[in-house]
């Protein structure tokens, strides 16, 4: 175990969680949240800040609170946990009653640990929704078929078999065909809950490589439980322990030099 | 998920051969400073080893973020530990352009020698080209190249061996030039020690393409002078 | 190889008409850990379940080559599967516990084999819980069903029930892919206590575990084994570029 003054042990969160400067253009931020289960409190302060057009990596062990945190940032938790606090968006804090859970999800999309393309052909995977909510003009449903499954780094595998069923994709390409179906809705932010771990190491590449192509126009927020993505391919890294953002910071930082010390025995593989 | 990383890579690399470039330069001037006795150009450079000293830490950061990020394999890994040494190697060097400019200071206005003086700036083009080559052979990845440059280091040898015999019988003709040999002496020491320099980085450049750790200089040497 | 427990050689495997391995030959030292690595349907699943016959089960899977377990023809007419299963366990990636107590787990197989003396079962029970790191966390509540630890713990305990009768050979199967980092330590941990009793085989997504633990590291591809080497050789200089493209993420 490292022995370093710079490293400190009382994990006072506030010193030891990144503040974007005046300029820095804010995506999200969650203020004073609180996740309940029951009685059970399963997160307490994750107070973060999202910068626009930036990866930022959840990493902690199971239970930390990453996932319970990165559900509440689109209200998943609505009807399984009680959430207190704000979570603001251009201004607006979504977790207020006023807000349109639904519509909020076209801004705020999330894609799951295993991808869960509809039992339909790939092309209305992505335009169902689309059709769902009215939009009827074929040129126009085929055109954000096509940029979408190009931005998910997809298009050119599938391109000339539209109409085959989703179930027949590889898990790899089905993920990214979720993925495709969620930037189709043209969200700001993407959710991303663990979106690689079932995946074999070409697959996971094959999406890190997409995300890395999606952070031009999307901001994204990843749970992840490998820490070499994290490594891999965020700016920011946030790292939860006992349902507290214990450390936040530039991820590179994270990975030579982290502040508190469960962080570095967290990413050093020092565990318990 | 190579394309950071090998955009990373890359900057590494080109970051590495700026800094071979200006270590090479540096050598180059400090030599021609001293044989010309132009102490201006001496101070220029002790000024400036500093910012050789910045590049090899900033050089250092950057391989060790990557480590740390992206755990690096085989070649992926030599290639960074690779600069990692080479850099050390070449930061040593600008040490000893420094030290070169220092006795370029002291030896003004002593009386001097113009034949060892001549050897000298030989053996200091020499060191000067070796230290560009092998980074032309560190672009390319040439690891026999690598072996052919560190061969050269034997002539850098003979002439420091030159330079001490010439500087003895110096001494003994005419006890006025004591001064100016020790510097002389001094200067070719640290030549020697730039090829022997050159000569690591060789290793490492043929560490790098094969995975093999050698010795490119055995039975040489690595005496001061 | 002289010392070698098991060697298999020629091994091909069909589905229907399709062949999936292509005839390779493999053979593992008594004792340590080999890592196979490689992408998804690159075969090495497929590989060690023939090891122990898993694919007896499945229909249309043909296995042929000899597969040679301590001098004995393991796909003999006359080899007893369940026994076989005995001394080569296997561990999969889901932790499958039976819905019975965490004692009752590992006693399952003995009790199978007809040990019933509670002292001998409580000593085999306690020694095999020890062996995979969590005694200290369940000593106290080996009554409590199996299904009520975390999935961390219930892997741990999946392999001390294989451990508990005993076998020379632990095959694992991505045991840890389903487990966060934590509790992929603890097995981890685990299998380096038990790397001098046992020959253990392990599929692992993961190369930085395959380079953490593993004595030897075998690659596959499209059904191949490309490469077997000491794991510090293949992952400072490995023979086969392949296997440098896939270790260095340079796939495809």
């Amino acid at each position: 175990m490292l022995e370093n003054e710079a490293l400190n042990t009382d994990n006072a969160p506030l010193r030891n969680i990144y503040r974007f400067g005046e300029n820095a253009e804010i995506a999200l931020s969650t203020h004073d949240l609180h996740v309940f289960y029951g009685d059970n409190e399963a997160l307490s302060e994750g107070d973060l800040e999202f910068e626009r057009y930036k990866i930022t990596s959840l990493i902690g062990a199971s239970g930390s609170g990453k996932s319970t945190f990165l559900r509440s940032l689109n209200r998943m938790n609505d009807n399984v946990a009680t959430v207190k606090g704000q979570i603001m968006y251009r201004g607006i804090d979504i977790n207020s009653k006023e807000v349109d859970v639904y519509e909020m999800r076209r801004h705020i999309g999330m894609v799951f640990q295993r991808p869960n393309p509809f039992a339909k052909s790939i092309k209305d995977n992505i335009t169902f929704a689309l059709k769902q909510r009215g939009m009827r003009d074929k040129n126009k449903l085929e055109e954000i078929v096509e940029t979408s499954l190009k931005q998910a780094a997809l298009w050119d595998q599938v391109k000339d078999d539209l109409g085959k069923s989703a179930l027949a994709l590889s898990g790899g390409q089905q993920q990214r065909l979720v993925i495709a179906r969620a930037i189709a809705m043209k969200p700001d932010i993407l959710l991303l809950d663990e979106p690689a771990s079932a995946l074999d190491p070409i697959s996971t590449s094959q999406i890190e490589d997409t995300l890395l192509e999606l952070k031009e126009k999307y901001t994204i927020v990843i749970v992840t439980h490998n820490m070499q993505q994290a490594a891999r391919i965020s700016d920011y890294t946030a790292f939860f322990h006992m349902g507290k953002a214990i450390e936040y910071d530039e991820t590179r930082k994270i990975f030579t030099r982290p502040k508190v010390k469960l962080t570095n025995d967290y990413i050093s593989g020092n565990f318990g | 998920m190579r394309r950071l990383f090998d955009e990373e890579l890359a900057d590494l690399d080109a970051s590495f051969t700026e800094m071979g470039m200006l270590v090479s330069e540096t050598i180059g001037k400090s030599v021609v400073a001293f044989v010309n006795h132009d102490r201006e150009t001496a101070l220029e450079i002790i000024n400036s080893d500093e910012q050789i000293n910045q590049r090899e830490v900033a050089i250092e950061k950057k391989t060790f973020e990557m480590i740390a990020l992206y755990q690096p394999v085989t070649i992926d890994l030599r290639e960074i530990v690779t600069v990692l040494k080479a850099v050390s190697e070449l930061e040593r060097m600008g040490d000893h352009a420094r030290d070169v400019a220092e006795a370029t200071i002291r030896v003004k206005g002593t009386k001097r020698s113009a034949s060892i003086e001549e050897t000298i700036a030989t053996m200091g083009e020499q060191t000067r080209q070796m230290v560009k080559d092998i980074l032309g052979v560190y672009v390319n990845d040439d690891a026999q190249g690598a072996s052919v440059i560190a061969a050269n280091n034997l002539s850098v040898g003979q002439l420091s061996h030159q330079v001490r015999l010439d500087v003895i019988t110096n001494i003994e003709k005419d006890s006025e030039l004591a001064t100016s040999g020790t510097d002389y002496l001094i200067v070719a020491g640290h030549l020697k020690r730039i090829a022997d320099y050159v000569t690591n980085i060789a290793e490492w450049i043929v560490y790098k393409r094969t995975g093999k750790i050698v010795d490119l200089n055995p039975g040489n040497s690595s005496s001061f002078v | 190889m002289a010392d070698s427990i098991l060697t298999t050689e020629n091994v091909r495997l069909y589905y229907g008409d399709k062949e999936a391995l292509h005839g390779f030959d493999l053979d593992f030292p008594e004792k340590g850990i080999t890592a196979l690595i490689g992408p998804s349907g690159s075969g090495k699943s497929t590989y060690i379940r023939a090891i122990n016959r898993m694919h007896d089960l499945t229909e249309g899977v043909t296995v042929t080559g000899n597969f040679m377990f301590k001098g004995n023809n393991i796909y003999a007419p006359t080899t007893d599967t369940v026994e076989l299963r005995k001394q080569i366990g296997m561990v999969f990636q889901q932790p499958n516990p039976f819905p019975f107590s965490i004692y009752d787990n590992v006693a399952f197989g003995l009790r199978i084999a007809g040990k019933t003396k509670k002292v001998e079962l409580d000593e085999i029970v306690e020694k095999s819980l020890k062996q995979a790191a969590i005694w200290d966390e369940v000593k106290d509540v080996l009554h409590k069903s199996a299904l009520s630890l975390s999935g961390g713990q219930q892997q741990r305990v999946s392999i001390a029930r294989t451990l508990a009768v005993s076998p020379d050979i632990l095959l694992l199967d991505e045991p840890t892919s389903a487990l966060d980092p934590v509790s992929s330590h603890k097995i981890e941990e685990t299998l380096m206590n038990i790397r001098n009793d046992y020959t253990i085989i392990i599929v692992t997504h993961n190369m930085s575990q395959a380079s953490r633990i593993s004595d030897r590291t075998a690659f596959f591809m499209d059904g191949n084994l490309i490469e077997v080497s000491p794991t510090t050789q293949l992952f400072t200089d490995p023979k086969e570029k392949q296997t440098q493209d896939y270790i260095t993420g340079r796939f495809g």
